[in-house]
């Protein structure tokens, strides 16, 4: 299948603000890893289930007990920004 | 006299318990190691003197009354994605500059329990993406062998401290060969156990569904007994293993009388260099000497390996890494809105490579390409799997060489990717598969670079992997140590 793809929808999806020079060369890159990436396709699949997880578990059971969690204060001390026991970022809600 | 710094493992754990030096004798003489050497190295990016010389003092008390836990004492380096609480942790990313964890991972806190002395954090390719140790926001390791050269990666920093004794032994993390390839162009044995045999809880994650915790030693054996203290379920992780840890280290003497051993075409011919050819084949004749029938087998689907992993992986880490978002933890841009703060302190605190897997990932993922790419590579895994499942009908291990190349130039692949990615092409079936893996360092190629070989088991067969692993080592006789580890260098 042919490899298109906007680069600057991809960086927005993932969060990473990148400039326009920046935006240029990870393209050319992808460009180039999609297609080895994509030698995959020539292997034929009919029928074979894919595989997400080496292991053959599928639950991990255990009692619903309460125990000991991380402490709050340690935590908070790592934050970029806290207050009174909460993280504090910009505002997300626009209030016009 | 020997440097206590050169002794293996299980030999100072006979000299502490022996009384013939202390843990904090032991913990000098690698703390001096790392002071001659570290100019050349670049192997830590955090030396805990304070904290290491208190677990050692702990350790000459609890040897004084008698405790004979087997790394009671012994100094070990952990690469920097192990979260250690109270020393800072940051993957070598910018992003989680200045964090001081306030937990620590199971296997730390395992190593802690177990009486090990914790030297410091080592340096790895930023949040363990790379083959070099060259992408480190704070700079690559070299390789004491040559330091013209890299050690390979991403868990280059345990694996050059441990080559160079600096630690005795190492902890690193393999998502497609980030213990083994560094392993095999340091000259030192690296293991990836069987997935879900070691906690990932505290494990800067990557890839979740590859990645694994294991140990970097200059013996086997060593290696086997840093497993075993590493190993087993832990509540903290739901896909840790939950049956009993398999026998790991009872049958190193028991030699290859009778096994099969299969070597794998397609990953011992193409694209391989001749050198380390003639030395994997120099061990297979090794071993079929030493009893073992060794026959030839072909696994197709692992010419697709390496291209299904460079679609899972990074659709894995795309989902991981949004984590770093800019609130909890590390760095912070500024900006007006919370979109704009995160955008921001992630383009500003990833390095190019995560950004380029990250932005691979999230392609991958994305509506109208997932089946394509993702789905597509998933069933690859499957086909991988069923190679594996189907060579293990016929054979007891799978040997292959470790890496196609030994140790390359500082900065010949950093500006390929593609190029990067070949060098754990004989590496990334095992963590496609989930079966564990180990390489052993078998000799020297014409430049005095260390050639690694590797076992491959079944999974949980780590008792039959260590059984062979053990005796490559007798044959391969390696006793050459990195340059930079001899005395007359350590004095100048």
């Amino acid at each position: 299948m042919p490899i298109d793809f906007d680069i600057a929808r991809i960086a927005q999806l993932a969060r990473i603000a990148l400039t326009e020079e920046e935006l240029e060369a990870y393209s050319a890159q992808l460009e180039q890893i999609l297609e080895h990436a994509a030698r995959v396709q020539a292997l034929p699949t009919d029928g074979v289930e894919p595989t997400s997880h080496p292991l053959t578990m599928v639950n991990a059971f255990r009692p619903d007990e309460a125990t000991a969690c991380l402490d709050r204060d340690e935590v908070l001390s790592q934050a970029p920004d806290a207050e009174d026991g909460y993280f504090r970022v910009p505002k997300i809600l626009d209030e016009s | 006299m020997t440097d206590l710094a050169d002794l293996s493992i299980l030999q100072a754990g006979d000299g502490l318990r022996a009384g013939n030096f202390t843990a904090v004798d032991l913990l000098t003489a690698h703390l001096r190691r790392a002071a001659v050497t570290e100019s050349h190295l670049h192997a830590y990016l955090v030396i805990d003197r304070v904290g290491a010389m208190e677990a050692a003092r702990a350790a000459d008390e609890a040897l004084a009354s008698g405790d004979e836990r087997p790394l009671l004492g012994i100094p070990v380096a952990l690469k920097d994605n192990m979260v250690t609480r109270g020393v800072e942790t940051t993957a070598a990313s910018q992003i989680l500059a200045g964090w001081t964890p306030p937990y620590d991972g199971t296997a730390v806190a395992r190593l802690r329990a177990g009486g090990a002395v914790i030297v410091g954090k080592t340096n790895l390719d930023e949040f363990a993406m790379g083959s070099s140790t060259e992408n480190s926001a704070y700079g690559p390791t070299r390789n004491p062998w040559d330091t013209d050269t890299v050690p390979g990666g991403s868990s280059g920093g345990s694996a050059a401290a441990v080559a160079v004794g600096s630690a005795m032994g190492g902890f690193g993390s393999d998502t497609g060969g980030s213990i083994r390839q560094p392993a095999s162009l340091t000259g030192t044995v690296g293991v990836k156990p069987t997935y879900g045999l070691v906690s990932r809880y505290g494990l800067i994650a990557f890839a979740s569904s590859l990645d694994q915790i294991g140990p970097i030693a200059r013996t086997v054996a060593d290696a086997a007994t840093m497993l075993e203290v590493i190993a087993g379920w832990d509540r903290l992780d739901a896909t840790s293993y939950r049956g009993d840890v398999p026998e790991i280290s009872g049958s190193l003497d028991a030699g290859v009388g009778g096994l099969r051993v299969g070597v794998v075409t397609e990953l011992s011919s193409e694209g391989i260099d001749p050198q380390v050819i003639d030395a994997t084949v120099a061990t297979v004749d090794r071993l079929s000497d030493a009893g073992a029938e060794v026959v030839e087998v072909s696994m197709p689907s692992t010419d697709y390996a390496l291209s299904a992993y460079y679609l899972i992986a990074p659709a894995e880490c795309s989902a991981n890494l949004a984590r770093f978002d800019g609130v909890r933890y590390g760095l912070r841009a500024k900006g007006e809105t919370v979109e704009e703060m995160m955008a921001g302190t992630r383009g500003a605190g990833f390095g190019p490579e995560v950004i380029r897997r990250i932005l691979l990932g999230t392609y991958a993922l994305s509506a109208g390409y997932y089946d394509a790419f993702y789905g597509q590579a998933q069933r690859v895994r499957t086909l991988v799997r069923r190679d594996f499942a189907q060579a293990y009908q016929g054979v007891d291990v799978l040997v292959s060489p470790t890496s196609p190349t030994t140790a390359f130039p500082v900065g010949a692949r950093s500006t390929d990717p593609i190029a990067m990615y070949y060098s754990d092409v004989c590496t990334i079936p095992s963590n496609l598969s989930g079966d564990p893996a180990i390489s052993i360092p078998v000799g020297l190629d014409d430049a005095g670079l260390p050639i690694g070989f590797q076992v491959m088991a079944p999974a949980l067969g780590e008792e039959l992997m260590f059984r062979v692993a053990a005796e490559v080592e007798r044959g391969a006789e390696f006793t050459a140590r990195a340059p930079l580890a001899s005395s007359e260098v350590v004095e100048a």
